[in-house]
């Protein structure tokens, strides 16, 4: 499989009057041509801001940022404005979490999509609109003739964030960003969306980054997931292998905290507790050990890279065996074994 | 639903008209506002010599040659109210369209831009410091004498406060999801400020626009009032209400007329706006109203 996105040794650093804050500390990864990959964490991780580093929409003062982002051969971290503009909606398409607030309520959608068209592939008025009305019909909205001229008031939060991705996908970037497309809609809506960029991912032969906190999601769409806590990556590998054989303290975490597996019906939700370190000043050992109910002595020291679990399966936590052993009785662990 | 019925393609301004139409206190506002535009272009026409001195019927009562009575020089009250409307009108519209212009094209920059934003901020503290009808009469004394005079001092004054409010709107907008999401799709400077930003700040900017062509009738009736400015025998309310200040005991309709007309317009001009911003706000559904 050919790269077509590959991110090396980024590092990102907020600086603000009272110091840095590290937002991300060394990442790597790369996304195959045709793959979902999911980006896994909770708030304040760095999956969005990751995202924000492809698509070059860091607040350029403060945000410091090293490293090399690979769209093919170009390292998009050298381009200029004008030079990225040509590559957000064109070769990356994004698509943001609340569909309520991210179309523009003075316009119809079926211009905001034309508009991407006509900035990109330079279509005359008429072309871009019978693009819109394609990609309104592709992205599954019905009677899309009619919904060209509706405004994003008049539309439902699903129909909403179908036209989002009609947007994203109307010059068919070679990338698609999704961050969290489905926190702000109903589950059945949900289902619908994740379901629709599957398809779309098929039919466009595009590569996905799906940036979610729910691993229901990562479970039923994703091919390889990453794991992200505090700017590190801690775990990444096929969704198939780090499901059944979970390496890192933080996924184990993340895998006993969903609601309805090894709990009974009224039982306490699992939880882990403790919350997520400052990130201005970093120890150099695992971010997660303070809150890690198999941490060692040896975890507050300096930690070694990221080693291999399987093919592909890599894991940053140095006491891997013993998190696997705790959690290997897991319902979802052993549905995937 | 009837909201996706009636999505059928249409041209805003038609539904536009006619939600205006619906709308009683913006029809009488419109129709009050055409009938003085109409008196002020036909004044000709419409009244006789304003500046025709009548020594023999001074103050005298409304006749046949003069409707509203004539004031102490004997000069026809309607026939000057006529045409005090030309400079009334002229100076408002003026200033609105010149603090607009001028107020967005700064208040839009102020709100982009980091640094300069700060600068323009400050110098408008500065300005807003100052009374605007003092800075108004302090530029009117500098500057040479004559209408255009009168409504580069107003307009002065109330610029920035048409930069603040822009720039706070577009601080706002500049922020909104739907703004990355366009920068995300690759849209650039001036395409993204003209399509994503500026309609986001139109409803209050009309609103203020139109509270500046208020505040500008009346500041131009005041300059008038003191002498400053335009010229006194140039027919203006203000000047009117000045000459008839000597003679209010014998004929304090000279007062009336021009200070109601005053009143009326500066009314008028006020509630359109306030329904106009409400109506222009794509997010009150206006096509479920219709």
């Amino acid at each position: 499989m050919t790269d077509t996105l590959s991110v090396e040794h980024l590092n990102l650093t907020f600086e603000n009057e009272n110091g840095a804050v590290l937002a991300l500390d060394e990442i790597s990864f790369s996304l195959a041509r045709g793959e979902i990959l999911s980006l896994v964490g909770e708030s304040g991780c760095g999956k969005s801001v990751t995202a924000m580093a492809i698509m070059g929409l860091l607040p350029p003062g403060s945000a410091k940022i090293s490293g090399s982002i690979r769209l093919g051969p170009t390292n998009l971290l050298d381009l200029n404005e004008a030079e990225l503009r040509n590559v957000r909606g064109n070769r990356i398409g994004m698509v943001f979490q609340d569909p309520m607030t991210s179309l523009d309520p003075v316009h119809t959608v079926g211009m905001q999509i034309a508009e991407v068209v006509q900035r990109h592939r330079g279509a005359d008025a008429k072309a871009a609109r019978s693009r819109a009305l394609e990609m309104l019909d592709l992205v599954r909205i019905p009677d899309a003739r009619n919904r060209l001229q509706a405004y994003p008031h008049e539309l439902s939060g699903g129909m909403r964030q179908r036209v989002m991705i009609a947007m994203a996908l109307a010059c068919n970037p070679e990338v698609l960003i999704a961050d969290e497309p489905t926190t702000a809609l109903d589950v059945t809506v949900q289902a619908q969306i994740l379901e629709l960029i599957g398809e779309l991912k098929s039919e466009l032969s595009m590569s996905v980054i799906l940036i979610t906190h729910d691993l229901g999601v990562v479970a039923s769409t994703a091919d390889r997931m990453m794991v992200m806590y505090a700017g590190r990556i801690v775990e990444e590998g096929p969704v198939e292998r780090v499901f059944s054989r979970p390496s890192h303290g933080y996924t184990a975490g993340l895998l006993q905290s969903l609601p309805g597996y090894g709990s009974t019906l009224r039982s306490h939700l699992t939880e882990i507790a403790g919350s997520v370190p400052r990130l201005d000043h970093r120890n150099p050992g695992c971010t997660f050990a303070p809150r890690c109910r198999f941490a060692t002595g040896h975890c507050n020291a300096p930690l070694p890279d990221a080693h291999e679990i399987g093919a592909n399966h890599r894991s940053l936590c140095i006491r891997d065996t013993a998190v696997f052993e705790a959690i290997s009785n897991h319902e979802i662990v052993r549905a995937w074994a | 639903m009837a909201i996706i019925e009636s999505a059928v393609p249409s041209h805003p301004v038609g539904p536009l008209l006619r939600h205006m139409g619906r709308n009683r206190a913006i029809t009488l506002c419109c129709l009050f506002l055409i009938v003085l535009v109409l008196l002020a272009i036909f004044a000709p026409v419409v009244a006789g010599d304003p500046l025709k001195i009548d020594p023999a019927h001074r103050l005298s009562s409304p006749e046949a040659g003069a409707i509203w009575g004539r004031d102490h020089l004997g000069r026809d009250v309607f026939a000057r109210a006529v045409y005090g409307t030309r400079v009334s009108l002229l100076v408002g519209f003026s200033v609105a369209i010149l603090t607009t212009v001028f107020g967005v094209a700064i208040g839009v920059y102020a709100g982009l831009s980091r640094i300069g934003g700060a600068i323009v901020m400050r110098l408008t503290d500065a300005m807003m410091a100052i009374p605007a009808i003092l800075l108004a009469i302090a530029f009117a004394s500098i500057l040479n004498a004559g209408l255009l005079t009168v409504i580069i001092a107003i307009a002065i004054p109330e610029i920035p406060r048409m930069v603040r409010l822009v720039r706070s709107v577009v601080l706002g907008v500049r922020s909104q999801p739907h703004v990355t999401a366009a920068i995300s799709i690759g849209t650039s400077g001036l395409a993204l400020i003209w399509r994503h930003i500026l309609p986001g700040t139109m409803g209050p900017v009309l609103v203020q626009a139109t509270y500046a062509c208020a505040s500008a009738i009346i500041a131009s009736a005041v300059l008038s009032f003191l002498g400053v400015g335009i010229s006194p025998e140039v027919p203006s309310w203000g000047g009117m209400m000045a000459d008839a200040r000597s003679t209010f005991r014998v004929q304090p309709v000279l007062m009336l007329y021009p200070g109601v007309l005053l009143s009326l317009l500066v009314l008028a001009v006020n509630i359109l706006g306030d329904r106009l911003s409400d109506t222009l706000d794509p997010r009150k559904s206006r096509r479920t109203s219709l």
